[in-house]
């Protein structure tokens, strides 16, 4: 009992805590303006966007920040079979199984991997999106089609999905990114057309038509900006999802074939084989990984919570 | 209730159709289409030519679609190129250790998940608590591979506790009847080889089982936060029920709700194939399967798993929806 009720108390005083600070400080602002309020209040949110802050930032300064050439092999006199130098002088993560620098590849690489998530997730939120909005908009035998069109591409696993679009297209970037957004597509429409559906009978749109709205002006106007919410915190979450299944696909060698551009998913894919040598060549580049989509996720689930007025009271 | 089941049935077919159409186009599409697919990159002109007429490739595309169709209904796929065997043949030896697989993993899950979430939110703000908060999001950020190499190189190269590939001691004659490999060793009575399936499936169960754990820690630990503060918990408290009581009949029961569904759709992703972990394992289930399918191009091998693997996670979730209209009398109303 004790444990539930202190729960339970806990959950009161926040209320009550929260209940004093709401109508003055919240009062009058728009849903995003509160939501941004209470999220810079969050230390978890703020945690997830620093992580992620940083990863972007290593991004585009890369080439300032890398120590070396990403693609250069160096101290190949002392590469051997069962032998990979690890830290050194000039090299304070060691060289890859080619002698590469693996700092620099981690930092070149954090490049290639939140442009594939970034990409990825927002071709796949484009072409949601668009099925959503159409499905919301017009309802009816509209609705009806791209549903059951949606619901085909949910009915074959997202890994399936991805393998067979990677597949069919062939090896490259381009194909890697949109096997991936192919899976996100059928949770976005069906994201979008939900919350739309849900804000078609709210008080604002029937007053809207019942003032003679056109009816584009109360889908674009009205309807959709009031829907995007969880779309956003989905997008939020996809791009951790996206880098993950990046790296699933490089795995499987269905990745970037292109050697030149490091990516975390193919460092990681590449080296299993030196696991038992050299496990830092893995260790880091999954560490990058498992941190950018941790970020992410703290991020989107923060956002989550700070847009839903179920959390809001 | 009936009438739920048959409604929920009736809206599978459309999704079948769309998903046969989806892959026979797939396979059309391919650069060179199936007849490059099959001959190899350097095939000359005639040849296609001849392979088009054999397979009756130079029909019209309609006639095609209803001849794949009516050979995907009898479960014919064509033969594999890698085995020289029907694909659906291939398929059925492969599924079982799938299935072995997915029970185990979703058996470590659940049993490890349910008490851990339920445990977390009745300590809420504990240790346990926000360590078992971290280590489900970490669980379901690690690229799952990786974490099965990890397994692979701790437990089985460096210590050698457990076996670390394959579904079986090759060294073990075991007789083959279901192509379940504990189950049969259980029928034959064949004990040793019936425990050392289980010794295989424990690392690769675990590697497959931490994403959906995660998943159930976390869903368990909200849901019954949720439930802990319903009127009728209070109800059940304020008359004076014993703690035991509520907690069994009123908190655990309503909070497992939410799971089970959880519970379900994770079982329909991992009998789909689990294509990384088993990769990794070299398992031998439908999973390596299809990674091979890729490497070698076997179109037919990836065109016919994938049909009939969309069909398993389809039925696995109207199941899913079926029981949860069992569980929840308020689902069935719609």
């Amino acid at each position: 009992m004790t444990a539930l009720g202190n729960y339970k108390r806990e959950r009161i005083d926040a209320l009550a805590a929260r209940a004093g600070q709401l109508p003055e400080g919240d009062a009058g602002l728009s849903l995003t303006r509160s939501a941004f309020r209470r999220l810079r209040r969050d230390p978890v949110a703020i945690t997830g966007a620093v992580i992620v802050l940083v990863f972007l930032l290593v991004a585009a300064f890369a080439p300032l920040l890398a120590p070396k050439d990403p693609v250069t092999q160096y101290l190949l006199s002392e590469i051997r079979p069962g032998t990979i130098p690890g830290s050194q002088e000039g090299f304070p993560l060691g060289v890859d199984n080619l002698g590469r620098d693996l700092l620099s590849r981690l930092i070149y690489g954090s490049r290639q991997s939140l442009l594939i998530g970034v990409v990825s997730t927002v071709l796949g939120l484009v072409v949601g999106m668009s099925l959503g909005v159409l499905a919301g908009a017009f309802g009816g035998w509209v609705d009806t089609v791209v549903m059951r069109f949606v619901d085909i591409i949910l009915s074959i696993p997202g890994l399936l999905m991805a393998i067979t679009v990677s597949v069919l297209l062939g090896q490259s970037q381009l194909s890697l990114m949109i096997a991936i957004a192919v899976v996100q597509v059928p949770i976005f429409a069906r994201l979008l057309r939900g919350s739309m559906l849900a804000q078609r009978g709210s008080d604002y749109a029937v007053a809207a038509r019942a003032l003679g709205v056109r009816k584009g002006r109360i889908v674009f106007g009205h309807v959709l900006p009031n829907s995007l919410s969880p779309v956003i915190v989905q997008a939020t979450l996809s791009l951790a999802t996206a880098i993950i299944e990046a790296a699933a696909l490089s795995y499987l060698g269905l990745g970037d074939p292109d050697i030149a551009r490091p990516e975390w998913g193919a460092m990681l894919a590449n080296a299993q084989d030196f696991l038992s040598i050299r496990p830092a060549l893995a260790v880091w580049p999954a560490l990058c990984i498992i941190v950018v989509a941790l970020g992410f996720t703290l991020l989107g689930e923060r956002l989550r919570e700070a847009l839903d007025p179920k959390f809001r009271r | 209730m009936l009438r739920f089941i048959v409604r929920r049935l009736l809206q599978l077919i459309p999704i079948l159709l769309g998903l046969s159409v989806l892959l026979f186009a797939w396979l059309r599409a391919l650069p060179g289409g199936p007849a490059q697919a099959a001959l190899g990159e350097r095939a000359t002109p005639e040849a296609i030519a001849q392979y088009n007429e054999l397979f009756g490739l130079d029909e019209p595309l309609y006639v095609q679609y209803f001849r794949f169709l009516g050979r995907a209904v009898q479960l014919d796929f064509g033969s594999s190129t890698q085995y020289g065997r029907p694909v659906s043949e291939v398929f059925l030896e492969r599924f079982p250790g799938t299935i072995e697989l997915t029970l185990f993993a979703m058996l470590f899950a659940i049993g490890v998940g349910i008490p851990l979430g339920y445990l977390a939110a009745r300590r809420y703000g504990s240790f346990l608590d926000s360590a078992s908060v971290v280590g489900s999001l970490i669980g379901v950020a690690i690229p799952v591979f990786f974490l099965a190499y990890l397994l692979r190189l701790l437990f089985a190269v460096e210590l050698g506790w457990l076996p670390g590939s394959g579904r079986q001691d090759v060294r073990i004659d075991a007789t083959r009847i279901t192509n379940f490999y504990v189950l049969d060793g259980l029928l034959t009575r064949e004990w040793d080889a019936a425990w050392d399936a289980v010794l295989h499936l424990v690392l690769p169960a675990i590697a497959l089982g931490t994403i959906p754990l995660a998943i159930i820690v976390r869903i368990t630990r909200a849901s019954v936060l949720d439930v802990v503060n319903e009127d009728y918990v209070r109800t059940a408290n304020a008359k004076g029920l014993a703690m035991a009581t509520v907690r069994r009949r009123h908190i655990i029961r309503n909070a497992l709700l939410p799971v089970s569904t959880t519970i379900g759709l994770q079982t329909g992703l991992l009998l789909s194939g689990a294509v990384l972990t088993e990769t990794v394992f070299a398992f031998g289930g439908v999973g390596s399967t299809l990674y091979d399918a890729i490497r070698f191009r076997d179109f037919a091998v990836l065109q016919g798993f994938i049909l009939m693997l969309a069909v398993v996670y389809v039925l696995v979730n109207l199941l899913v929806d079926i029981s949860y209209g069992l569980l929840d009398p308020r689902v069935r109303v719609r």
